[in-house]
Formats: C-alpha cells, sequence, structure tokens
C-alpha cells in the first residue's frame, strides 16, 4: 500500500552507498521480499521504475525482488507450516495460538553498480 | 560493464526509519516534550476526540498538534480555533508519515515551548503502524462501528499501541459491537496494551484517558 513510499526511502538508502563507494552507476538492484511483508511486488516494480528514473545514479537500472517464504510456528503442537497457504490456524491442531516465524522481511540484498 | 561490481548491501528497507525515529525520541527527551502518535481508520473520530483531549488538558500542558492529511487544512483549523498551536502536514498523497517527516514537521512546530505534541496521523490502519514516528508513546482509537473483529483484521495495528480508545460508546447498543470480546482479541495481540472505552461526543471515559496522558506526560518532560 505504501510502495512509493518504500521506494524512497531504498533511493535514500542507495544514494548513501553509492556516495561510500563513489559509484557512478547502479545497473541492478536486488530486494529480498517476505511472502506476507504487505509489499506488492507488481506496485513496487512500476513505483521504482517512475522514481529511479529521475535519478542519474539508479537510472534505467533493473530491481530483482526475491521472494522469501513465509512460515508460521505452532506454539501448542511444535509444527511449522506455511503462512500464506493456512494463516493464523495451525493445520496441524487447528490451535490459534502460532506465530510468524519469517516471512516479513524486506532488505536491500545487494546492487550491482559501476 | 566488465568492471561492474556487486556490493552486499543487507541493509532492512525499515531499518533507517527506526533509527531516525530512535535519534528523534532521543531529541524529543532532551526537550522535554512528550509526543502522542494517534492513529485509527477514517471517521473514528480523531479530530473529535483530539478536541476534548486538548479541552481537558489545555490548562496543565502547553499543547501543539500536528495535523497530517493528505490534503486540505480542515483539521488544523478546528484545531487552532481551540488556542492552541497547530501545523497541517501535508504527506503529498502518501499514506502514512515516517520519522523524518515527523521531524520535519517538529521542527515547524518549533517545541521548545510545548510539553505535549500531539501528531494525528493519517486515517488508515496499515501503513502508519509499519513506521515508527519516532514519537513517546502510540494509541489508536478503534470506533464501536467498526467492530470488534478489526484487532484481527490489523494486527500489526494493534500490537504496536501503548493506548487503544474505544469510541463511539453511546452508539453500542445500535451495533453488534461486543466490547468483551474486542477487549479478548486485543489483548490477544498485544497483552501490554491500555485500553479505554470513550465516547468522545458525550465526554464518556474522557476523564479515564486524560488520567492515562497526564502519567506518560509527566514521567516524561519530569
Amino acid at each position: 500500500m505504501h510502495e512509493l513510499g518504500v521506494v524512497f526511502r531504498i533511493i535514500d538508502d542507495l544514494t548513501e552507498v553509492g556516495k561510500e563507494n563513489e559509484l557512478e552507476k547502479i545497473h541492478s538492484v536486488t530486494l529480498q521480499l517476505g511472502e506476507v511483508s504487505g509489499v506488492v511486488p507488481s506496485l513496487l516494480e512500476d513505483a521504482w521504475k517512475w522514481a529511479a528514473a529521475r535519478t542519474e545514479l539508479m537510472k534505467d537500472s533493473e530491481l530483482i525482488i526475491e521472494t522469501l517464504p513465509a512460515v508460521t510456528y505452532c506454539e501448542d503442537c511444535k509444527s511449522e507450516y506455511e503462512t500464506v497457504a493456512h494463516g493464523k490456524i495451525c493445520p496441524n491442531c487447528g490451535s490459534e495460538h502460532t506465530y510468524l516465524l519469517k516471512g516479513n522481511e524486506f532488505m536491500i540484498k545487494e546492487i550491482a553498480a559501476t | 560493464m566488465d568492471n561492474v561490481r556487486v556490493i552486499e548491501v543487507k541493509r532492512s528497507i525499515f531499518e533507517s526509519n527506526d533509527k531516525d525515529a530512535d535519534k528523534l525520541r532521543g531529541e524529543l527527551k532532551e526537550s522535554k516534550t512528550f509526543l502522542l502518535n494517534l492513529m485509527s481508520s477514517p471517521g473514528s473520530g480523531k479530530t473529535t476526540t483530539l478536541k476534548r483531549t486538548i479541552e481537558t488538558l489545555k490548562d496543565k500542558y502547553r499543547i501543539g498538534v500536528m495535523e497530517a492529511d493528505i490534503d486540505s487544512d480542515v483539521d488544523a483549523k478546528a484545531i487552532a480555533e481551540l488556542g492552541v498551536k497547530s501545523i497541517q502536514l501535508h504527506t503529498g498523497g502518501m499514506c502514512h508519515l515516517d520519522a523524518d517527516m515527523t521531524r520535519q514537521g517538529i521542527k515547524e512546530l518549533d517545541v521548545s515551548d510545548v510539553d505535549f505534541a500531539i501528531l494525528e496521523n493519517v486515517g488508515n490502519l496499515v501503513c502508519p503502524a509499519e513506521f515508527d514516528t519516532g514519537s513517546t508513546k502510540n494509541a489508536m482509537i478503534l470506533s464501536v462501528p467498526e467492530g470488534h473483529d478489526k484487532p484481527l483484521k490489523y494486527p500489526l495495528m494493534f500490537s504496536i499501541c501503548d493506548v487503544v480508545l474505544i469510541n463511539k460508546m453511546d452508539v453500542a447498543p445500535y451495533f453488534d459491537f461486543d466490547l468483551e470480546k474486542c477487549k479478548e482479541y486485543i489483548l490477544m495481540r498485544n497483552p501490554k496494551a491500555k485500553i479505554i472505552p470513550i465516547c468522545a461526543k458525550t465526554g464518556e471515559g474522557i476523564g479515564a484517558w486524560a488520567d492515562w496522558l497526564s502519567e506518560q506526560i509527566d514521567e516524561a518532560i519530569r
């Protein structure tokens, strides 16, 4: 829902990285996105194209999105299951006492640059 | 292109905002200003609750308000009529405020003579929950017509709040709103949450809310 704001944040971060490493051009940016991070990849790509074009450093760079699976843990039966398929209720024992182990990550993993 | 190098960044997108937020929190502590981040969905009664709160506490604390909106200044005008300092922050279409925008607002508001600053966030239960603004405490308003199941639908918002106000209690008989169930759902997400049923229109519960606030403000500005 806030893809554009997130993109501005990435651009700020990478501008800093660019300065630190004396980069002229960033060719690609790899992000790691958890399945339940709440960020929609297609909207993120659109926002990226629009915003990156307004910077010299990131113009025409490619955005690569790696999806990280979401896993939930059940406190009652001590099992792990796929969050997206089953949600909050444990498919093994029906318990609601579950919490997200991973899947809400949102990281800049790496960039390719000159 | 032969000299292209791969640089590992490994930076969480939300991390830089979290750092900015911590820094702002520290600065506010220095200047002895308590900042409340007030969140809710549109139409839950944020501005009415805010007006009640200001009327109750304006003789006790020096208050300043930042009204965040996508556009317009209707809310800031309504607040200024109460005789407290207020500014309008336009997010320019963005669905939330982050720590940097909050810092700009704090600068514009000038908190050197403010004990109790209030940030009225954009009406939205999703995005504001993901961005720490640097506030001292987070509050949210859930109104009766929205339904008691909202803590299940917007778990993140309920899990980051220090206090949840349940507003429009006067119309509870007309809606299938189960207060006990609502409390149970909130505590399931956030066992530490303080829950206060209020009605901004009639003034019900405003005393308890003002007491909670006073306690927090006194601790922050001491």
